[in-house]
Formats: C-alpha cells, sequence, structure tokens
C-alpha cells in the first residue's frame, strides 16, 4: 500500500465564528503541516479542538481566512470534488462510528465505498464486493491484527478493538491526510495506548500525516511528533513534545478550577478527615 | 451506630432553591380533558344503561348462530386462501409504493425539503383514505375481484408503512450515517450501508405486523367486490343466512388465529 503523497495542510488565520455566538470558536490560527507529519492539538473542553477538526474535515466552513490542502482552498469544494476530499481524507471519531449491525469486514470494505468505479459501484449497493476488494479488506484487518474477527457483527467487539477496525477501514480508504477526533477518549487507558500505537505504526509505515485531537497529555507526548496547544479558539503553543514543557502547559489548561463547595461543607468534610 | 457518612447527612438542612410548582397547569389540563371527553360523550350518544336494559336482543340474535352450516365450508375455505393471497399480494405492492416513500419522506435523507413535504403528505392521503374507499375506486378501474382488493390494500398500507419507514429513518444513529459518508461515499452508498442495516430489524417488524392487519383486512375488503371471504360475510349476513354466516365468522377466526401465531414465530427467528 503505498499512499499518494500528503499534501501540505496550512491553515491560514483561520477563524470561526457559529451564528449568534460573540466569542469565536477558532480565533486567527496559522500552522502549516508538512506531509507526515503526526500532529496532536491539546487543550481543555471547548478550546475548539473539534471544531478545527470538522473544518479541516469540511464538515464545518471556517468563517475567516483559510485552511488549504497544498493550493486546493477547502471552501471552494462542492458536489463531486467535496465527496473526493472526504475520499482523501481519513476519519476517526471517538465513538468508532462503524456501522453496528454489519460485520467487521463490511465496515472496512465501507472503507473502499470512494475508491469504486463502474460497475462496482452498483455491485456494492447490495453488499457486493469483488474478490480484489475484498482481498484488501482482508490485508487491511490483518495489518491491525483483527484478522480472526473478520465475519463478528461489529458491535460483538470491545471499544479497543472497534477503533482498531476504523483504523483498519482507514487502510482500506487510501486517504492522504487522518483525521481522528478523540480517538481514545472512551477507551481504557491501556486500549487507548494500543489503539495510539497502531495509528501511529500505520502513519509511519505509510506515511500520511495524521491530525489528532487528544485530551490526555501524556498520549500527546509519546505518540506525537508536533503539539498545537489551543486556549479559547487561538494557538497558544507549537512545538516538539520536548518543548511542552509545564509552563506552556499552563498556559494551555490554565489553573485547575476549584470544586463548587456547599455551604459549611469545607468544615464538615474537614471534621471527616480529622476522625 | 455512628459512621462517616453521618456528618454528611446529619446537621441543619441547606437553604434549597424553591421548587417550581406544577400544580396551575395539571389541574388546567384535568379540566381541558374533562370537557373533551365529555363532549365526546354527548356525541357518540353514549348510554351504557341501554345497553343493559337491551342485552336480551343480542342473545336472540346470536342464537341463529348456534349452528353453523357446513354445506358450502370448501367454497369457504377456498376463499380464505384468496384472501390470504390478497393480503400477501397487498403487502408486496406496499413494500414497492413504501420505500420509496419512506426514503423521500425522511427529513435526514430527502433530497429537498419540497421533496420530504411532498413525499410526507402523499403517505398522508394514502393513509387517510381507507382501504375499503381505495376499494370501491379499484373496482371501477379493474372490474370486481381480488385483484381490486389487493390494490386498495397495497395503496393504502404503503401510506402506513412509509410513514413508520420514514420515521425509523429518522431515528438513526447518525454517527453510523458520518463514518460511511465520511469515505466518501455516494448518496445510495450511504443509504445501503449506513441506513439499512440500521433500520432493516424494525421495518421487517412493522411489515410483518401489517402484513397480520391487511390479512383481517383483507377478510372483509369482499364487502365491496374486492374478491376473498369477504364476499360470502356479507351476503349470509345480509340474507340472513345465519348458519352460514357462523361457518365464515368461524373460518375468519381460526384464520386470523394461526395467522397470528405463524406471524409470532416469523418475527422471533427473522429478528
Amino acid at each position: 500500500m503505498v499512499a499518494d503523497r500528503s499534501p501540505a495542510v496550512t491553515l491560514d488565520a483561520v477563524g470561526k465564528v457559529f451564528a449568534g455566538k460573540a466569542v469565536p470558536a477558532l480565533d486567527d490560527l496559522s500552522a502549516v503541516i508538512e506531509p507526515g507529519q503526526f500532529v496532536a492539538v491539546i487543550g481543555k473542553s471547548g478550546a475548539g479542538k473539534t471544531t478545527l477538526l470538522r473544518c479541516l474535515s469540511r464538515a464545518a466552513l471556517v468563517t475567516r481566512g483559510a485552511i488549504r490542502f497544498d493550493q486546493t482552498d477547502l471552501a471552494r469544494l462542492r458536489g463531486a470534488a467535496l465527496r473526493a476530499h472526504r475520499t482523501r481524507v481519513g476519519m476517526i471519531y471517538q465513538q468508532f462510528n462503524l456501522v453496528r449491525r454489519l460485520s467487521v469486514v463490511d465496515n472496512v470494505l465501507i472503507g473502499r465505498l470512494g475508491r469504486l468505479r463502474g460497475w462496482a459501484r452498483w455491485a456494492a449497493l447490495a453488499h457486493h464486493f469483488d474478490r480484489h476488494q475484498r482481498e484488501i479488506a482482508f490485508r487491511c484487518l490483518d495489518h491491525v491484527g483483527l484478522l480472526d474477527r473478520v465475519w463478528q457483527r461489529t458491535d460483538t467487539l470491545s471499544g479497543g478493538e472497534q477503533q482498531r477496525v476504523a483504523i483498519a477501514k482507514i487502510l482500506a480508504q487510501e486517504p492522504t491526510v487522518v483525521l481522528a477526533d478523540e480517538p481514545v477518549a472512551s477507551l481504557d487507558l491501556s486500549n487507548g495506548r494500543l489503539v495510539m500505537q497502531t495509528l501511529r505504526r500505520v502513519a509511519s509505515a505509510v506515511g500520511i500525516t495524521v491530525i489528532a485531537t487528544l485530551h490526555h497529555v501524556e498520549l500527546a507526548r509519546s505518540y506525537a511528533d508536533r503539539i498545537l496547544g489551543l486556549k479559547g479558539g487561538r494557538l497558544v503553543f507549537d512545538g516538539s513534545p520536548s518543548q511542552l514543557t509545564d509552563a506552556a502547559l499552563f498556559e494551555i489548561f490554565g489553573e485547575f478550577e476549584a470544586e463548587p463547595a456547599g455551604r459549611g461543607h469545607g468544615e464538615r468534610l474537614g471534621e471527616l478527615a480529622a476522625s | 451506630m455512628s459512621t462517616a457518612f453521618t456528618s454528611i447527612h446529619a446537621g441543619p438542612a441547606p437553604p434549597v432553591p424553591a421548587r417550581p410548582s406544577a400544580v396551575g397547569r395539571t389541574m388546567l389540563a384535568t379540566v381541558a380533558l374533562a370537557v373533551v371527553f365529555g363532549l365526546a360523550a354527548r356525541v357518540v350518544e353514549l348510554r351504557p344503561i341501554e345497553l343493559f336494559r337491551d342485552i336480551g336482543n343480542i342473545g336472540v340474535f346470536l342464537r341463529g348462530y348456534l349452528h353453523p352450516s357446513f354445506g358450502n365450508v370448501g367454497e369457504y375455505a377456498w376463499q380464505c386462501v384468496v384472501t390470504l393471497c390478497i393480503a400477501l399480494w397487498g403487502t408486496v405492492l406496499a413494500l414497492l409504493v413504501s420505500v420509496p416513500l419512506g426514503l423521500l419522506g425522511a427529513r435526514n435523507l430527502s433530497p429537498h425539503p419540497l421533496v420530504y413535504f411532498a413525499a410526507r403528505r402523499l403517505m398522508d392521503v394514502l393513509r387517510a383514505v381507507n382501504e375499503f374507499v381505495f376499494a370501491l375506486m379499484f373496482v371501477t378501474a379493474v372490474g370486481l375481484g381480488p385483484f381490486a382488493g389487493m390494490l386498495a390494500l397495497g395503496i393504502h398500507t404503503g401510506g402506513v408503512l412509509g410513514k413508520l419507514l420514514s420515521e425509523t429513518i429518522e431515528s438513526v444513529d447518525p454517527g453510523q450515517v458520518e463514518g460511511v459518508a465520511a469515505v466518501g461515499a455516494g448518496r445510495l452508498q450511504v443509504i445501503a450501508f449506513g441506513v439499512v442495516p440500521q433500520v432493516l430489524p424494525n421495518f421487517l417488524s412493522y411489515v410483518l405486523l401489517r402484513l397480520e392487519s391487511d390479512i383481517r383486512s383483507a377478510s372483509v375488503i369482499g364487502m365491496v367486490g374486492g374478491g376473498g371471504i369477504g364476499f360470502y360475510l356479507w351476503d349470509t349476513i345480509r340474507s340472513f343466512k345465519d348458519g352460514e354466516a357462523a361457518t365464515v365468522i368461524l373460518l375468519i377466526v381460526a384464520m386470523v388465529m394461526c395467522i397470528d401465531v405463524v406471524s409470532a414465530r416469523v418475527r422471533r427467528a427473522a429478528i
């Protein structure tokens, strides 16, 4: 599997204001993501991580500036060109977004849908794929170590396994950029690490760009080449994991907010601790 | 015994914000419902006392039915088979009508709000017009007989199933649909992979339920010339052949019971 070369992803003074909101969700964001980089986007809830990813996948449009994949401005994409863009962008979701009642292999084959031409497009409507397509799906599943689950219904798999099926689906899709929105947020830590490892390994093997939002700083540190820190929709950190110092983390995440305590609970819990 | 939790549970109660009162609204709703049902009772001439006073008349009527006559039972049984066939093909026609209408009438799939609106209103019409009215219409078009009955059932049930389908489609998990659309799949591909697997079990169960109820409808649609056992039901009752009518009713009851058992089995096996 040799991917087409990943594009350089350019964020050019990107801003996004949702209708009816005064505060922008994204504000004057600029960065150039080189082909093949593994980028982690970190920040608090509401910092604009998901909005940024939705703009990159063209699920949402920016309201200021522009996002370009190489020279192509995403705002210009319509109809067939937009579908072609989606084929080149692989999505990984927090909730996996696999079709739960379909078999594992069918979900991987869904990754091929945008690649089919001619008669095969029509045959696929009856869930029929030719041997070549099926063999691609088997190899992709093998690559993430889930070939033994190939005929199982997807909702019988654990969360970690489902996310790895989603990675196999991406491999079948042959995108040039992978966008992962909190890929491990609904997994336990060890499954999360396994998924990140798989994602990192396949990204390096194929040489494609990955942009992942993560709220777990340690995971970002261990797997990313580059970390973008968002705060209130602004880019407040852009550097390598080694540059992500405590001071930088404080800048991104700020102080912990105090727990809202009820009247007098402080003292009573104090008594509790004393007794 | 005092546990560590006592220090939380005991002590003065904290000042709780006032609970919003719903008394006024509940009373208003009660009065409104009482008025509506009271007026409706006048309209339907609800007179329960008369039912009990004249209950003996029903007995007189039923006495004629205590002795079913089995002279024509072969013909009646055959008409029951005809009735089943009307319902089966009526349901097939209903599928052909309901699938396109249901897809176009689901807000999350419809290509345009106007198409959505048109599909919804068309389904309303098909549902609002009773299958008997459709039967009268088709009898004038294709003549008396089972074909008219099948067309009438299929068209009406198509509207019912179409609405159920569109509402099932509107309640699918959008995440699973997005996961298919995100690979650059076309509209039909998104439906085949993202929507169909999600709606299939529910829709199948609706189709089986409607098949059951279509068999019940088909057993009376012969009254208006739509073929099947209904013709004999109407004919024997109208000409006071009580024994014959009793046989027909017995056959219909037996058929509906059998169908309920079979369809419950099928539904359990299929879903």
